[in-house]
């Protein structure tokens, strides 16, 4: 069974648009104060909780066909989106711990992949 | 004896008096264990999203909104999702994003524990290889908390 190249493209999409949705939510709790109510008037957020949902629909879609043992690695990929927001738009540290934590876990995904077929 | 006594007293009473902390920043433990309660609330809501969809017969998009509100598998499922994503704003909010984001792998941990135990699905070499790896992975970046004291088990989740 091969993989098209469609569902690829849907899957990276989902993991671009699902480190979108983590960096709005990041911005979002940022500014918020201790009001329940200011989770749900906080349009960051709510932009945020839309990309993730955005993103799960693509990602949905994308695994209709092809090969889960490289989509589902694939879309984890958004951990390495979020990193390089983290340090673009929250200017965090990129430390060596979290390269190396970050890489663990992809290699970690991908084995979980190969073990679940 | 006297001395201790006083001491205790001394750190008890230095508790209330310590500062809110004013800054996100300074709240990275209780960040991790709120990205921590994410993860496992993120696993319940699958396993009950898996187990509300096996018993619902809907497969047109606008079925399976009606069935969310009649199984209640799937119901809670969806609550515990939403609830998850709050859990996860609030550690947001203490904690630095390159750090709590990649800990939700955690969730793939957990969920394959859970179909082991409930679905008596088989942990083969390369699951075991993969939750050790992703375990592994999220300790190191635990230690990777700017100031903070590393953990002294940092394998500890793996039990």
């Amino acid at each position: 069974m091969t993989t098209p190249l469609s569902s690829i493209l849907l899957v990276l999409g989902a993991s671009f648009i699902g480190s979108f949705g983590a960096a709005f939510l990041k911005s979002g709790a940022d500014r918020l104060h201790r009001q329940f109510i200011t989770l749900l008037t906080n349009w960051r957020l709510v932009l945020g909780i839309f990309f993730f949902l955005a993103s799960s629909l693509l990602y949905l879609k994308g695994i209709k066909h092809g090969e889960l043992t490289i989509l589902y690695p694939m879309v984890s990929l958004g951990n390495v989106w979020t990193l390089i927001w983290s340090r673009l738009i929250f200017h965090e540290p990129l430390t060596r711990n979290k390269l190396f934590g970050v890489g663990l876990i992809l290699l970690g995904i991908v084995f979980l992949a190969f073990g679940g077929r | 004896m006297a001395a201790t006594s006083v001491r205790y007293h001394k750190r008890l009473a230095a508790t209330p008096t310590q500062p809110v902390p004013a800054t996100p920043r300074h709240n990275q433990k209780l960040s991790i264990a709120l990205v921590f309660l994410c993860t496992v609330l993120g696993a319940a809501a699958q396993i009950l999203m898996k187990s509300g969809t096996q018993s619902t017969e809907a497969s047109s998009p606008l079925a399976l909104i009606a069935a969310i509100f009649t199984n209640w598998h799937l119901f809670l499922g969806y609550a515990l999702y939403g609830l998850s994503t709050v859990v996860l704003i609030v550690a947001l909010k203490y904690g630095q994003l390159s750090i709590l984001y990649p800990v939700i792998a955690l969730t793939y941990v957990w969920v394959t524990i859970l179909s082991v135990v409930l679905y008596s699905e088989v942990l083969n070499p390369f699951k075991i290889l993969g939750l050790t790896t992703v375990v592994l992975g999220v300790a190191i970046l635990g230690r990777g908390m700017g100031g903070a004291k590393p953990p002294s088990h940092p394998e500890l989740p793996a039990a």
